[in-house]
């Protein structure tokens, strides 16, 4: 259907624009009046009126269609016959036979019926899909057309609808957020009609398995999450303690000592280290970093989960040095030359210098890059889906097995999602809690940066 | 005054002061050198784990190619020697590897070798279909546990039960090596074949393509869109209130995690457009939004970069603003747009969690053809793998990161080389 749909609407447009332009060629011959704008403008003009319709009709049909076919298909099914079935697994089922006969085998009379008017509807769907939008394309040139006289400035009009397309590619970045709100909202709405909200942010067990018969021993699933937040926090504290250190004493060496030379190589080099996948990160954790933790816990005495919070946190805080170092490396570099100067002149050392005035001088910015590091690290997905541990556990020990909201949110969305059971909609909930939380944490950090930077400028 | 500051006291506080300098800076090379130490530790782990999966263990068998057992004639048809026996043959193949096996051994010996040596043997014949009636000597794919064994990924000087070859099969090992009838082959289904639940069988041609189809996605979604976006953000927008908000709104989403962005695609993409789930389509809209600031920062950069001169004089020559923009200005930004989108098409590459929301995360056995169907991607075939408990998918595991490096390697000379190429310096 994609394909299809796609080649006709190319040539549609296409032929759209041959019209048109010898339209106009011809009208203003005949006329004998000179065009208002050039002949391609009138083109285009023709090409938009073919274009948009059909592009209306397509993501209307692609939104709609499933639902409508789903409503068409269960108001002719005798539910009476058979009470207990679900609508929505009844419809897959339906949809499974329909596609294949090897589902077929050993259905029930009414299923197999059902699955054939599904059948049937499907494929009257798809041919009025691609008539439907042929005619739209047609009315959409017809329409169009009346306007291809010299007269008609249709250099104007273009310009105005690229105009409207620029503003509309911008809103994507405000589609894009809107989306995310939505759908992290409305799940999340469905989720706390189940669970409250209290116990979501302030319950201490975390038990997201709701039993399958009734009266199932252990039976109420519970979703508090605070040992998932303090997961989190506490894999995202070792990663800051190996990161910030080790980030700032390199921007600092990059920026105030190192020769010209030296950061030529170093710092495509830290960019590397930056473009590192994090899945690739997160296979270091587990085959070298995470044994390593092992051994260290046991020769100290410890006994290391092979899924500690230490390794995932080690790990997580290598990827987030070059992230540090590199915003740490512009925002000392933006300390103006005359403080370095003068704090010099007076003769302090350069480590004084730096210490005293360019590290005081730079503090906002560095915050900010702590910060957004911060955010990072909590928002870090593979690396701690490798290596951290899936099981909630409320401890401040990091050798002991953490779990994370990222790695919470991965695992109720793998395998089967049923989107009534507050299993998988505690993963839009966590989501939400972790949208909220980076959200103000990026704000605050790049408005601090970007006030910094006002300061300097 | 001049008691306090003492000759040699100023120059033992000047010894304190430059010690402190030099400590300080040694702190800023050591986390220096820290940095460089883990990413060559990286890379080295790395390579020495993923280098031996581009070989694979072959085992040198006698395949006698009967038709009696084939069940064919010498001049079958090609549709006949398709459909003939050629497991049969295998198995007598098998059973004959060694001398002497008893039933059980032979069961043993099975478990040698990789699962669709049929196949092989199938294709080989295949080829030279005038080998009927003859004894070929084969090599054929050995079974992973046999391969990590040569390759010494695997310890024998263990407990029998902790082994993947029990002490007979180890037997059959070591009268293969003896015989020189296991011998190291360029693995090729690393590259030809997709995923598997055979380590010896599984390869990146299935992921590699669904990757190829989810970045052509991004491309095609998120450069024109990010070109339009810059355009308008530097040359139309007025300053309002709906422009901030814009600004705002990019500086974000640079920074929400990827996998917030999974979950978009899962609740507005899938649940509300029904869009096909674990496809390229879904994935590569997923990742456009994604690389959407970074294309965008990119290409305002390159449109601030081009001197108002040029936009004047187009002007100034009867363009309108349309024209001036579209003709002279974008043109010249291109370079530096194109430069920023394969950094930001890079970035995609390597991005995981996303994918894993929207379901690539599902097995599939073959190659994908199209941009709407079910296929995997580059990372999350190497996530799959690391997950896998098989010993064989850890080399795999570390060769397809060796080869997801080289791609990323690639993209960013590509990058550096469009701009030191076409970048100008006005």
């Amino acid at each position: 259907m994609f394909y299809w749909s796609l080649i006709i609407i190319l040539l549609g447009i296409y032929s759209a624009y041959i019209f048109g332009k010898s339209r106009i060629t011809s009208n203003s011959r005949q006329l004998e009046i000179k065009t208002a704008s050039l002949p391609t403008y009138y083109a285009q003009y023709i090409m938009v009126w073919c274009l948009l319709p059909a592009l209306i009709v397509y993501f209307g049909w692609i939104i709609f269609e499933d639902q409508i076919i789903q409503n068409l298909v269960l108001a002719n099914f005798d539910f009476d016959l058979n009470p207990a079935l679900n609508a929505s697994l009844l419809i897959a089922e339906i949809k499974n036979v329909a596609l294949s006969d090897s589902f077929a085998e050993g259905k029930a009379i009414e299923i197999l019926n059902a699955a054939e008017h599904y059948a049937s509807i499907k494929y009257v769907s798809s041919i009025s899909f691609y008539l439907s939008i042929l005619i739209v394309m047609i009315l959409g040139v017809m329409f169009a057309s009346r306007k291809l006289q010299p007269s008609f400035r249709a250099q104007q009009s273009i310009e105005n609808y690229v105009k409207y397309f620029l503003f509309f590619c911008s809103s994507v970045a405000v589609l894009t957020t809107v989306g995310i709100v939505f759908s992290l909202l409305f799940e999340s709405l469905r989720f706390f009609s189940d669970v409250s909200v209290f116990e979501f942010l302030f319950g201490t067990k975390w038990y997201p398995y709701i039993p399958i018969r009734e009266g199932q021993s252990g039976s109420q699933g519970s979703f508090g999450a605070v040992p998932i937040f303090a997961g989190t926090f506490l894999i995202m504290i070792v990663a800051m303690c190996v990161a910030t250190p080790i980030g700032l004493f390199t921007a600092i060496y990059l920026a105030e000592y190192a020769s010209p030379r030296v950061r030529r190589i170093i710092k495509p080099l830290l960019e590397i280290l930056a473009g590192v996948p994090t899945i690739v990160y997160g296979f270091f954790a587990f085959v070298t970093v995470a044994p390593f933790v092992k051994t260290f816990g046991q020769s100290i005495g410890i006994d290391a989960s092979p899924t500690s919070a230490l390794a995932a946190g080690l790990v997580m805080g290598i990827m987030i040095i070059p992230f540090i170092s590199s915003l740490s490396d512009d925002v000392i570099n933006s300390v103006p030359q005359s403080l370095r100067e003068g704090s010099l002149g007076i003769g302090a050392n350069k480590a004084e210098t730096i210490k005293r005035v360019i590290l005081p001088a730079a503090l906002p910015g560095i915050v900010g890059a702590f910060l957004l590091g911060v955010s990072r690290a909590i928002g870090e997905t593979m690396i701690v889906v490798v290596a951290a541990g899936t099981a909630p556990n409320l401890t401040a020990n990091p050798f002991e097995n953490v779990t994370t909201v990222t790695v919470q949110i991965v695992i109720a969305l793998i395998g089967d999602q049923e989107f009534d059971d507050p299993r998988t909609l505690s993963a839009f909930a966590l989501g939400l809690v972790l949208f909220v939380i980076t959200l103000i944490l990026n704000i605050f950090a790049l408005r601090i940066v970007k006030k910094y930077r006002e300061r300097y400028e | 005054m001049s008691n306090q500051f003492s000759h040699e006291k100023i120059i033992q506080l000047r010894k304190k002061r430059s010690a402190a300098d030099r400590r300080f800076k040694t702190y800023g090379l050591i986390a220096t050198v820290i940095g460089m130490a883990i990413l060559f530790f990286l890379l080295f782990t790395i390579f020495s784990k993923g280098y031996s999966s581009f070989q694979k263990t072959v085992i040198e068998l006698d395949v006698t190619f009967d038709q009696e057992t084939l069940k064919i004639t010498p001049n079958a048809t090609y549709e006949e020697q398709v459909e003939a026996k050629f497991f049969k043959v295998k198995k007598n193949a098998i059973a004959n590897a060694l001398p002497d096996l008893s039933k059980k051994d032979i069961k043993l010996m099975k478990k040698m070798f990789s699962i669709n040596v049929d196949k092989e043997i199938k294709e080989y014949f295949l080829q030279n279909p005038n080998i009927l009636n003859t004894t070929q000597k084969l090599l054929v794919t050995a079974h992973s546990d046999v391969d990590q064994m040569l390759k010494g990924n695997a310890k024998r000087d263990i407990e029998e039960k902790k082994r993947k070859l029990n002490d007979r099969q180890l037997e059959f090992f070591d009268e293969f090596v003896f015989t020189g009838r296991l011998k190291s082959k360029f693995n090729n289904f690393f590259f030809t074949n997709a995923d598997s639940r055979h380590p010896e069988l599984a390869g990146i041609a299935g992921s590699f393509v669904g990757s190829l189809f989810t970045l052509i996605t991004v491309f095609l979604l998120a450069f024109p869109i990010g070109i339009g976006a810059s355009i308008y953000l530097e040359e139309f927008a007025p300053k309002n209130k709906f422009t901030e908000l814009i600004e705002v709104n990019i500086a974000n989403l640079a920074a929400v995690p990827s996998i917030v962005f999974g979950l978009l695609g899962l609740g507005i993409l899938l649940n509300v457009f029904g869009f096909p789930r674990s496809t390229p389509l879904v994935g590569g809209t997923v990742l456009a939004l994604m690389t959407l600031p970074t294309i965008i920062i990119a290409c305002r950069a390159s449109l601030k970069a081009v001197p108002p001169s040029i936009k004047e004089g187009a002007l100034a020559m009867g363009a309108s603003k349309m024209q001036a923009v579209f003709h002279h200005q974008v043109p010249l930004a291109l370079p530096g747009t194109l430069t920023g989108t394969i950094i930001g098409l890079a970035q995609a590459l390597g991005e995981t969690a996303p994918l894993i929301m929207i379901g690539m995360i599902a097995f599939i056995p073959n190659i994908p053809t199209g941009f709407t169907e079910p296929s995997a991607a580059l990372p999350v075939q190497i996530y799959l793998w690391v997950e896998s408990a098989e010993r064989g998918f850890q080399e795999k595991t570390a060769a397809a990161i060796m080869m997801i490096l080289i791609f990323l390697f690639l993209m960013n000379a590509i990058a550096v080389f469009l701009r030191s190429r076409f970048e100008r310096k006005w």
